[in-house]
């Protein structure tokens, strides 16, 4: 068993109270901060621990938190992204739906640490029964003196709400957040200037993920060098996964980073192997965005090397043959799983996603995806597999936000692996969807 | 596909002089405009856009955002620029309980399809339209972050997760016989914040 | 600052942008711009037809820039180089925008009011493929007017946001925005409303492309069959200095002076705009500036030589180095 630092009371009745919390070790790290540590210190803390950030970029916190501009008189803000919306991703969720109190300790400390006196939480619209978890237990704070002026009677005072979003994917990119944050469309901004120098109505920001924020508690309790001492090399901690797909128990594994992908895959302990019996034919090991790989490269690296649930060993071989932790969304598929249909539904949230900003985004993502009918048809030819490879090429990296490569690189990838699934449709003119008769059975009842 | 009819609406000035939140909705309003500091109120438009949708019947009439508008100080084309970006406002009426299915691939590898298919079936409508009665309305949504308990639906707040056809036959039962609104409407606002 | 752009140096104030400093040196290393606009704030970033390679960060650090940048959104610092008509991966990529620009437009340049000063119709000309790949059904709009003098032709718009920015910056209350999102965006009033305030005619001129059009010139003329001269009058709501545009001693259009790069100089009223139609309403000047290029200099001057000279005068007045052919 690996160490649980998030969610490991996440059974424990009553957790959502702040009573329950408190009685568990609950806003420990708020009273060793505030009462005896300089906001320094907590960001040297979480320097020291490695922590990178667990939305999906992976940029080290510490360092973010450093680049913070602080000049005199200008407010600064702490706003948490929990606009959780890369598909496969459901963890953020489940820590807010389980334990608000820990993303609640997590914002006061890092606020602390930022000098921040107004903080952000900006959930997801469709999040909404969460954000009145949140509500009550950001009340709760508030009556017990650890929210509001002076807390625990410290110089420091933290005023901390909730805003619910509209429903948009993109408000996860963090200046898109901002603006709708700020009542606007969720368009991503041009950078620079960058949220540490000109965020929130143009005052320095910080935008954290919730897991993220969450993380600073056990990082200030153990101490940053303790916490980088669980995980491999530059990929500390634990991090947790959000697990789906033909697995046999999909839900949220708080993981030390550093298990092995296979073991991740079959052991009891996590996902209990691939369901019905059927073989591992592909997972997309960190979100929808990220390349998905065949068995034999998500198992074991190019090397013959086994793979590890690391930002390194995941990305190890680069797109050729690697891929991505990225947010942790990881959805494994069964050897019956046409990787085109399910790059279908891929494009098709991409194009539904997309802001429509800029041109490539706007116009490539509803390209690829009628393309991508067209194989669902059976009217697509072989030369639309180099098409899309062209058009996928034409976003990438071309773009204001990363949601064109989000868009781009599931298409380089389902053809890089699996063009040999696109070619046969395209030849047969037919495209056979040999799962739906399992999927049929299980939902039939 | 014929020509898209362009977003521009028609503006009834006798519908825009009765929209007025209730006390209790001002007061939530109010409340939300406090989080942000002075002058700052238009980030309040989500939030309040939802409170509002939830007070005129599930949807935001042009008269609505005007009346946003005027609330927050800001211009209405402000207003319709936000609640167009947004899949969560409906610029259309709607039906009591909207069923939105989430159709992206974890979903979708669990079955998303044929649910769809089985409530279009049983509700006899198909994806974006009402019932006659004007109780339900299916959507289609992108990933509601439920992958793990795949596939699955939202109706105003609740999630209803690892659907089968007799969950979604239970849940069609329990919303038509409860007759509670549902599109967002359910939302209790007065004893959270 | 020095920056390097195409092999060609130059030094630039802090603050100047890539797209700025290469307008410096010329049109010969200028990229395109559909979107940027510099008498506009906040514009640019969007279209990202200005995309240039940055092979050198700065003297202090020398790394290039891992993507390729938009050039109007991004400031030089002292001893970049970048690469725009000499780096081929930048040529494909504008390549790739131009396409993706033009998948869900009409082309219906043979009917379209702005086809002769349309900066698609240039980018496609100078940028695009012959042929398009794209099969499937366009997006269609209905076409509206947004007030008596404005057509609005949604399906030629490629979302510049420049008609925003300038009701938004140049007008007293905006009253249209950019509606829904992705390929679905609009250009929208919010409700049947018209635009109407002095300086709403200004939308028209900063439109790159047919979307917004001089009602009260549609269908009269084409472009290059028009004579435009620069002319003024007194005004008490701007400056009064137009561009009138002649068809024999009628004037068809009248619109804002545009400079080198195409944008307008000063933006002008609705009313020298709309409402003084007649040559004795104005003082006209002599022939506006045309660049050579331009469909618009075939048009009937009596003596083409006289024009060079005229052009090539007022050029030197305004400042501008003499145009030439990019390479």
């Amino acid at each position: 068993m690996g160490r649980k630092l998030l969610i490991q009371n996440d059974k424990v009745p009553g957790i959502e109270t702040l009573a329950v919390y408190k009685a568990h070790g609950g806003y420990a790290s708020v009273e060793k901060a505030l009462k005896s540590m300089t906001p320094d210190q907590v960001t040297e803390e979480v320097k020291k621990s490695g922590l990178r950030g667990r939305g999906g970029a992976g940029f080290p916190t510490g360092m973010k938190w450093s680049f913070l501009a602080k000049p005199e008189g200008v407010p600064r803000y702490l706003v948490c992204n929990a606009d959780e919306s890369e598909p496969g991703t459901f963890k953020d969720r489940y820590l807010m739906e389980k334990i608000p109190h820990a993303l609640i300790e997590g914002m006061i400390t890092s606020s602390y640490a930022l000098g921040a006196n107004q903080s952000y939480i900006y959930i997801r619209g469709e999040y909404f029964y969460v954000s009145r978890i949140l509500e009550t237990a950001i009340a709760e704070a508030y009556a017990a003196g650890l929210l509001g002026k002076n807390i625990l009677g410290t110089n420091y005072s933290l005023e901390l709400s909730v805003q619910v979003g509209g429903g948009a994917y993109i408000c996860g990119e963090e200046t898109a957040l901002l603006e709708s944050l700020e009542g606007k469309r969720g368009n991503p901004r041009i950078k620079p200037p960058f949220p540490a120098v000109a965020g929130l109505w143009g005052c320095p920001t910080v935008v954290n993920n919730v897991e993220t924020i969450a993380a600073v508690c056990p990082i200030v309790m153990m101490g940053g060098e303790e916490y980088a001492k669980i995980g491999i090399g530059k990929s500390t901690g634990t991090k947790l996964i959000s697990a789906s797909g033909h697995i046999n128990k999909p839900g949220v594994y708080e993981i030390e980073l550093g298990v092995p992908v296979e073991e991740f895959i079959y052991s009891e302990e996590y996902c209990g192997g691939i369901r019905n019996g059927k073989k591992l034919k592909a997972v997309v090991a960190g979100g929808s965005s990220v390349p998905i790989l065949p068995t034999e490269l998500i198992l074991k690296t190019a090397k013959g090397e086994p793979r590890l649930m690391t930002y390194e060993s995941l990305a190890d071989g680069g797109f050729q043959t690697g891929t991505m932790l990225g947010s942790g969304g990881f959805i494994v598929m069964d050897e019956d799983t046409s990787i085109v249909k399910n790059l279908f539904t891929f494009s098709r949230f991409y194009h539904h996603e997309s802001c429509g900003q800029c041109s490539p985004c706007r116009e490539g993502t509803g390209w690829m995806e009628k393309i991508l009918k067209k194989f669902l048809n059976g009217t697509a030819n072989e030369s639309d597999v180099d098409l899309l490879w062209d058009i996928q090429s034409k976003i990438e990296g071309k773009t204001i936000c990363p949601l064109g490569e989000a868009a781009a690189w599931p298409v380089a990838a389902a053809i890089r692996h699996f063009k040999h699934e696109f070619i046969e449709i395209a030849k047969n003119k037919k495209f056979v969807d040999i799962s739906h008769y399992e999927r049929l059975n299980k939902i039939r009842v | 596909m014929g020509a898209q009819v362009h977003g521009t609406q028609e503006f009834n000035k006798a519908k825009r002089a009765e929209i007025k939140f209730s006390d209790e909705a001002m007061n939530t309003v109010n409340i939300i405009i406090s989080r942000y500091p002075q002058g700052k109120q238009k980030s309040a438009l989500l939030p309040v856009l939802h409170v509002a949708q939830a007070e005129f019947g599930g949807w935001l009439s042009p008269e609505v955002m005007d009346y946003v508008a005027e609330i927050l100080k800001i211009k209405p084309i402000e207003v319709f620029e936000v609640a167009s970006f947004y899949t969560m406002y409906n610029l259309k009426p709607v039906g009591k309980c909207v069923l939105e299915v989430c159709q992206t691939s974890s979903c979708w590898l669990n079955g998303a399809e044929d649910i769809v298919k089985y409530i279009e079936k049983k509700l006899n409508i198909k994806v974006g339209e009402t019932t006659k009665d004007g109780m339900f309305t299916l959507k289609v949504a992108e990933c509601l972050g439920s992958c793990g308990t795949a596939p699955m639906l939202q109706c105003g707040a609740s999630f209803h997760e690892n659907l089968t056809y007799q969950k979604v036959d239970t849940i069609i039962d329990e919303y038509k016989t409860s007759n509670k609104l549902r599109s967002y409407t359910d939302l209790d606002y007065k004893n959270t914040l | 600052m020095k920056v390097t752009i195409d092999g060609i140096e130059i030094d630039v104030p802090k603050g100047t942008t890539i797209l700025q400093a290469a307008r410096m040196i010329g049109p010969e290393v200028a990229p395109p711009a559909m979107c940027y606009y510099s008498k506009l704030k906040t514009t640019g970033g969007y279209c990202r037809t200005c995309i240039v390679k940055v092979t050198q960060g700065s003297t202090a650090n020398p790394n290039p820039m891992p993507k390729p940048v938009a050039s109007c959104r991004t400031e030089v610092m002292d001893g970049m180089v970048v690469e725009n008509y000499t780096n081929n991966d930048v040529l494909e990529a504008r390549k790739g925008v131009v396409e993706f620009l033009l998948i869900n437009h009409p082309l219906d340049c043979p009917v379209c009011d702005q086809a002769g000063e349309c900066k698609l119709q240039d980018l496609g000309y100078e940028n695009g493929s012959a042929k398009t790949r794209y099969e499937f059904k366009r997006r269609e709009y209905e076409m509206i007017d947004i007030g008596d003098k404005i057509k609005l032709h949604m399906n030629r718009c490629i979302l510049c946001y420049r008609c925003v920015k300038t009701a938004e910056q140049i007008t007293d209350g905006r009253v249209h925005g950019v509606i829904h999102r992705g390929d679905a965006a609009e250009i929208s009033t919010y409700i049947e409303k018209v635009i109407d305030n002095d300086f709403s005619g200004n939308v028209i001129d900063v439109c790159p492309v047919g979307a917004l059009t001089d009602r009260t010139f549609r269908f009269k003329q084409r472009v290059w069959f028009t004579k435009p001269v620069d002319a003024h009058r007194n005004c008490d709501k701007c400056s009064g200095k137009t561009r009138v545009w002649l068809k024999g001693e009628e004037v068809v259009r009248v619109t804002a002076r545009k400079d080198q790069w195409d944008e307008v100089e000063e933006f002008i009223c609705n009313s020298c705009r709309y409402d003084h139609k007649k040559t004795s309403d104005w003082v006209i000047e002599g022939p506006s500036p045309i660049h050579r290029s331009s469909v618009i200099s075939q048009n009937h001057y009596q003596n083409l030589n006289e024009l060079k000279v005229n052009i090539l005068k007022q050029q030197k007045a305004l400042g501008f180095i003499p145009f030439d052919k990019k390479p």
